[in-house]
């Protein structure tokens, strides 16, 4: 009997959870909620915490500027453990509570099923409609073949960032050498880098495409053996994690005169992994670095990213995040109405200047947005531009080349299906 | 053959570096018959004890207590957990130390973060030791062939030359018939499954610094392991010996040599091209599946000689 008075009490708790759950929207009526779902458990959930925090600071800035329409934005985490089944289920909660947006940055394979499943949840619900705000899956076909009106990225895609590491190599770079995970994005970041070098740089010469399994090398001296042996100046990846610092680690060991451009080696734990030896030889494309304010003179941003600092011991390194509050911001004043397509509409099309004060813009042809890219060089505090460091290594990112968003504009074979208002 | 000298010593360290994970292994899976899931989350505790020990003391006391510690830990494992679901059967054993690996991967990260630790190599050795065409050999390696070699002997002179060695060598392939003879099995079982933690600690502490310390290095460095071990053969250190510097050198070369198949059936005459069936299989070039080697030699073992390259038995 025991077992079943579990049971019963089980399920009576479950139900009065669920009642619970369903009270909560009418009761917190007054905030615009912001569902953000990413991994925040599991062996990725380092991204989606860091980015939780940035966001959570960007938010609370927005909303001590008064929110929208004289309410305030709230931002509620769902785990999705790197799973698109789980960015479906957050996607169903979000859409059960009348959210108007739903955000996601981990993953183009997840957003790939976000834009698909907000699609058809948008037409068969023409009055709870949800907003997708992408903060970071940079597949290109997300804004081409697969783009949506209820999509909008607020991050180059692979084919502009690309774009941004091949205008940064410097004039007296002519070898190169490719390596990238053998997987739908490293193969994508070496078509689109190859293009650029063709395009831009036809002076240069790719001595070495190499692509390797993903995750499974635990060695990569012999590759550096190969890239010494191709006799490359740089060494071009999109590799991230330990796919990435491993790599960078043998070539430094090795002691060989070699240059780094990578994708993701300002990353949460790439400058740790790295060290010193990578000071002055590793390069990064990157959205954002609180060493570029300084560098701009523009006081009011590196004010707002060291208060940042101030409260999580960590750097703050998505500028764009607060982009995409802003843009939200914006878009609802300016539609004057939480509606999710008058917002969408009023969001298309929509320029303004980010906390650096440089122009943004949100292409109304395939929602992707145009904004400022850097590279930033590895190097230890206090040389060159470095004047924050990253992770209290004692070395940060100095932003020796920046990107205007006019730029890293290229063509979209996006055909936006918009729907009748 | 610049390349090929220095992808040898490449491929040197890195079997030296599978070998002191996998001697461990091997004798733990040769005597109690349970492949331990567990063993390469207590080569990520080495790392991480060295780092935090390393903090304080410095590198060098780091070495010794680290694998100390790991090999406390492993004798507590096997005392009081192992032994305990011992009379349950293998599986139940299997399924204890994977959850050992997952709840050792959790405290990590709850312990020291789930971003890498700065673990550096200690600055007495941080020089390049010489330097072959160019490419500098870092003393670092040098000294981590060092420590392996040490290892291998003292593991190898232990388990041939002395009493508890004999003992532990019978209780590995007869351990009903030592244990009758009035040996205590479970204590020798302790003491390898502690000696066991102990080496995969060690390798923890000068693998941790050389590569990356960070809580996904178990996951990343167990299969590979399993790999050496199954492919060495139970109850053979010789047969794990072997099997990691070949793999080691396998991996090490396969990316050094740029061929597919296609090229292999060229030489006969056979030119495969876009339009051949199967093409894209034929034609993906060794170092893009090189470290997926060693998990096909280990399929093909298995279907060959189940036993290994130099085992004694077959469970």
């Amino acid at each position: 009997m025991g077992m079943g008075r579990i049971l019963t009490a089980a399920v009576a708790a479950v139900g009065l959870f669920a009642g619970v759950m369903a009270a909560a929207p009418a009761v917190a009526q007054d905030t615009i909620k912001i569902a953000y779902t990413d991994p925040l458990s599991g062996p990725f959930a380092q991204t989606g915490d860091a980015n939780l925090k940035q966001m959570q600071y960007a938010i609370d800035f927005i909303n001590a500027q008064g929110g929208a329409l004289g309410r305030k934005f709230e931002l509620v985490p769902f785990d999705n453990k790197s799973q698109p089944s789980d960015a479906l289920i957050a996607l169903k909660n979000a859409t059960d509570q009348n959210m108007p947006f739903i955000m996601q940055c981990s993953g183009s394979n997840i957003a790939a099923a976000l834009i698909e499943a907000v699609n058809k949840h948008n037409d068969r619900n023409p009055d709870n409609r949800i907003i997708y705000l992408n903060c970071g899956a940079v597949a290109t076909e997300l804004t081409n073949a697969q783009c949506s009106f209820w999509h909008f990225r607020f991050d180059l895609n692979v084919a502009q960032k690309a774009e941004v590491m091949v205008k940064a190599l410097p004039k007296t770079t002519t070898k190169v050498y490719l390596l990238n995970q053998d997987y739908l994005f490293g193969q994508s970041v070496q078509r689109d880098v190859k293009a650029f070098l063709a395009n831009n740089r036809p002076d240069i010469q790719i001595v070495g495409d190499e692509l390797i399994p993903l995750g499974k090398v635990q060695d990569f001296s012999p590759y550096i053996t190969k890239i010494k042996a191709s006799g490359a100046q740089a060494l071009l990846t999109g590799n991230w994690g330990p796919d990435m610092s491993l790599l960078i680690k043998a070539g430094v060991g090795s002691g060989i005169d070699l240059t780094y451009y990578t994708f993701y080696a300002h990353l949460a734990g790439g400058p740790t992994a790295i060290g010193p030896g990578g000071a002055g030889r590793v390069y990064s494309v990157m959205q954002f670095s609180e060493n570029v304010a300084p560098k701009l003179g523009n006081k009011e941003a590196e004010a707002f990213t060291e208060e940042f600092r101030k409260k999580h011991n960590f750097e703050f390194t998505s500028g764009l995040f607060r982009t995409i509050f802003e843009f939200v911001q914006a878009s609802i004043i300016k539609a004057n109405s939480v509606q999710p397509i008058k917002i969408a509409e009023a969001m298309e099309g929509m320029a303004r200047k980010d906390l650096l004060g440089l122009d943004v813009v949100m292409r109304k042809d395939d929602h992707q947005i145009m904004s400022a890219y850097f590279v930033g060089k590895f190097d230890k505090k206090g040389t060159g531009g470095v004047k924050y460091d990253a992770e209290n290594t004692g070395l940060g990112w100095d932003p020796v080349t920046t990107i205007m968003a006019t730029d890293v504009v290229q063509p979209t074979s996006c055909k936006m299906r918009r729907p009748r208002s | 053959m610049e390349v090929f000298v220095v992808s040898l010593l490449n491929g040197l360290v890195y079997g030296m570096l599978l070998f002191m994970l996998a001697s461990g292994l091997t004798l733990i899976f040769s005597m109690m018959g349970v492949l331990n899931l567990a063993h390469a989350s207590t080569y990520m505790l080495g790392a991480y004890f060295a780092y935090t020990i390393s903090l304080y003391v410095g590198f060098w006391p780091a070495l010794i207590l680290a694998p100390l510690l790991c090999g406390l830990l492993g004798a507590g494992i096997e005392m009081y957990g192992l032994r305990k679901v011992h009379r349950y059967g293998h599986i139940p054993e299997l399924l204890f130390t994977f959850g050992l690996a997952l709840i050792i991967e959790k405290v990590v990260q709850m312990t020291w973060g789930l971003i890498p630790v700065p673990y550096r190599i200690p600055d007495a050795l941080d020089f390049p030791l010489f330097t072959i065409y160019g490419t500098q050999f870092p003393a670092y390696r040098a000294f981590m062939l060092l420590i392996s070699a040490l290892m291998f002997l003292t593991i190898w002179l232990g388990l041939t030359r002395t009493r508890i060695g004999l003992v532990i060598q019978a209780a590995l392939t007869h351990p009903d018939m030592a244990g009758a003879l009035g040996h205590n099995v479970p204590r020798v079982f302790t003491t390898v499954f502690a000696a066991g933690a102990a080496l995969a600690g060690l390798a923890g502490v000068i693998g941790g610094n050389y590569r990356v310390t960070e809580p996904g290095m178990a996951f990343s460095m167990g299969p590979i392991v399993f790999v050496v071990v199954v492919f060495g053969g139970l109850g053979s250190l010789t047969g794990c010996f072997i099997a990691s510097i070949m793999m080691g050198l396998i991996q090490t070369f396969a990316v050094v040599f740029d061929v597919s198949l296609a090229d292999l059936l060229a030489l006969f005459g056979v030119i495969v091209t876009k339009a051949t069936p199967g093409s894209e299989f034929l034609m993906v070039s060794l170092p893009r599946i090189g470290a997926l080697l060693p998990f096909i030699l280990l399929v093909l073992m298995l279907v060959l000689r189940p036993r290994g390259l130099m085992g004694t038995r077959d469970t």
